[in-house]
């Protein structure tokens, strides 16, 4: 586990006594951030961001609008860089590569760094050349592989049951929850080593939110997931460790459970506990 | 406390009632002298085209290769000025189309906002040239242009007028276009872009497909401006009905027909008189059949978001 601040042998000590031993829980590092800065022109929006998320495991950040958990998942990807007036300074390391350094293609990365956005956002194709999409730009056309991709796919988003009879129809005519987990389907059709989720839930009815739950917990085994959510009681429900967001620092980074049973931080107990956010 | 009666004023306000009346009356009076010019103007066309057609063959009409209306044995078939008008946007479709849609995906997805934000208004600009201009442009520059390298180019010839109507409707299409492509939402692009696509295969496999319906209006209605297109071929295109498919040579379309016959060269009541409204009568199924092609694609197309 990592911490920002020095309280991290505490908390060591805390699991300690859970009977874990934190060296061995420890999977190893997807994503680590080294004094990350990030500024939408003269607005300071990330300030010195260090932070680490492991494999495996489902990683959520939470914090009130505009706190920078947003901007934060989008520099996982580079995402955040289609606003043309940002600028970062430091490092994040995507498994010991620097994925700030210029020599990074960032096709590469999206490739390998999949995301999942707050509005399913399907195009306006086919339910199967969604999910082919990816496989097809990079390059794989033989009719067969695509085939079994989409199914595949389709079958890890808990959602081939209810789209195999009409895979030909436009993705436009599911509900949002389906097209949603069209759109996480269509994101593990490359295979990505990590999914980012963006809010995934949040223009989702409560039926649809715990069918996209329950899947990140399938997804976990497999993939590792970083989730922004607003929604503390679904970082609560699915989430390994929380790193709690304020004013574009980050205040506290532990085990779900600490974060909200036992915060450090009295902006964290504070938030969590509802006093404001 | 002021009391200003404010409920006793509303209640003793008097409307008019006379305006509730007559506003819509007069509103409706408007729209409908719109429609029944638009109606008028057919009903002369069908009544005068029939007309045509009791003096001369309707077979002969679609059939002949020859139209030769002033001649003393003249010939009524129609082909030579569609033929006239279709190799014009023809030409003018392969100058505008590509760079049109081109144009327009740079400005709607590659440009900065200030680039966009320079060269949008100097492509309107460009929409709001007179379309004579155009012709004397056509005519002065482009085909002496031309014959420098293309020697056996006639003064009066398809090729010249053709790319200079392709670059009048450009400005339509590109920015109808860009308009279709802008209406596109981020989300989509995001969505490409966060599967590794690069920004080309984004836009020519999402954004492009996307805004597919748009884009064909825009063709659509560009070409149909191409068809009723006056000006710049009555003056560089030249007025001889032309059956074959060489470029080179004059020609005349059937909006070309039109101007010379009512620039002075028919008497009322002859022949020559009553073609006109079966020319305009063909003219007119040609725009219309574009315009109806433009609404089904818009509709076939149409992808909701």
């Amino acid at each position: 586990m990592i911490m920002t601040k020095e309280k991290t042998s505490a908390i060591h000590i805390d699991n300690k006594n859970l009977n874990h031993s934190p060296m061995e829980m420890q999977n190893k590092e997807i994503f680590t951030s080294k004094n990350f800065n990030l500024w939408y022109g003269d607005n300071h929006a990330l300030k010195n961001i260090n932070l680490s998320f492991h494999e495996n495991e489902i990683s959520a950040i939470i914090g009130p609008s505009g706190c920078g958990k947003s901007t934060y998942i989008k520099s996982l990807n580079r995402m955040v860089e289609l606003v043309p007036i940002v600028r970062t300074e430091g490092e994040i390391l995507y498994r010991d590569t620097n994925i700030l350094d210029k020599n990074m293609t960032v096709e590469e990365l999206r490739t390998k760094v999949g995301m999942v956005f707050q509005k399913p956002n399907p195009f306006p194709k086919s339910i199967y050349d969604n999910v082919a999409y990816g496989p097809r730009i990079h390059g794989i056309k033989d009719k067969k592989t695509l085939d079994q991709v989409v199914e595949k796919s389709l079958r890890q988003a808990a959602i081939w049951d209810e789209v195999k009879d009409r895979l030909n129809d436009n993705a436009y005519g599911l509900s949002g929850g389906q097209q949603q987990r069209i759109c996480i389907a269509r994101t593990l059709a490359v295979e990505p080593d990590i999914v980012l989720m963006d809010e995934p839930t949040s223009a989702l009815d409560p039926i649809s939110t715990i069918k996209i739950e329950d899947l990140m917990q399938e997804l976990k085994k497999e993939y590792s997931i970083i989730i922004v959510t607003h929604n503390m009681q679904q970082a609560a429900r699915v989430s390994d460790k929380t790193a709690f967001f304020y004013q574009g620092n980050v205040i506290e980074y532990n085990d779900t459970n600490i974060i909200f049973e036992n915060p450090h931080d009295k902006r964290t107990e504070d938030y969590v506990t509802g006093r404001f956010g | 406390m002021v009391d200003l009666n404010i409920r006793e004023r509303i209640a003793n306000n008097q409307r008019s009632k006379l305006v509730e009346k007559t506003v819509p009356i007069v509103l409706f009076s408007i729209t409908i002298i719109s429609v029944l010019t638009t109606i008028g103007i057919l009903y002369t066309l069908i009544v005068e085209t029939v007309h045509f057609f009791g003096r001369v063959s309707i077979v002969e009409f679609l059939t002949s290769t020859k139209w030769n209306a002033f001649s003393s044995t003249p010939s009524w078939g129609i082909f030579p000025l569609i033929l006239g008008t279709l190799k014009i946007v023809v030409i003018g479709a392969i100058v505008a189309v590509p760079t049109g849609i081109g144009a327009a995906i740079y400005l709607s997805e590659y440009a900065s906002d200030r680039t966009r934000r320079i060269i949008k208004p100097i492509l309107e600009v460009l929409a709001g040239i007179p379309t004579v201009v155009y012709g004397a442009f056509a005519i002065t520059f482009v085909t002496p242009f031309l014959q420098s390298f293309i020697p056996p180019l006639n003064h009066f010839n398809a090729l010249s007028p053709g790319i200079v109507v392709g670059i009048m409707i450009l400005p339509m299409i590109a920015s109808l276009t860009e308009d279709a492509l802008s209406s596109v939402p981020n989300s989509m692009r995001e969505g490409s872009l966060g599967m590794g696509a690069t920004k080309f295969e984004t836009v020519s496999k999402v954004v492009l497909p996307a805004a597919i319906s748009g884009v064909g209006a825009a063709v659509v209605l560009g070409l149909s401006r191409a068809i009723g297109e006056t000006m710049i071929v009555s003056i560089a295109a030249g007025s001889t009905p032309n059956s074959s498919f060489n470029i080179l040579e004059s020609l005349q379309t059937m909006t070309g027909f039109i101007v010379q016959v009512t620039s002075g060269d028919a008497a009322f009541g002859t022949d020559v008189y009553y073609s006109l409204y079966a020319v305009g009568m063909t003219l007119f199924i040609f725009t219309l059949a574009m315009n109806m092609i433009s609404q089904w694609i818009t509709k076939r197309f149409r992808e909701e978001y």
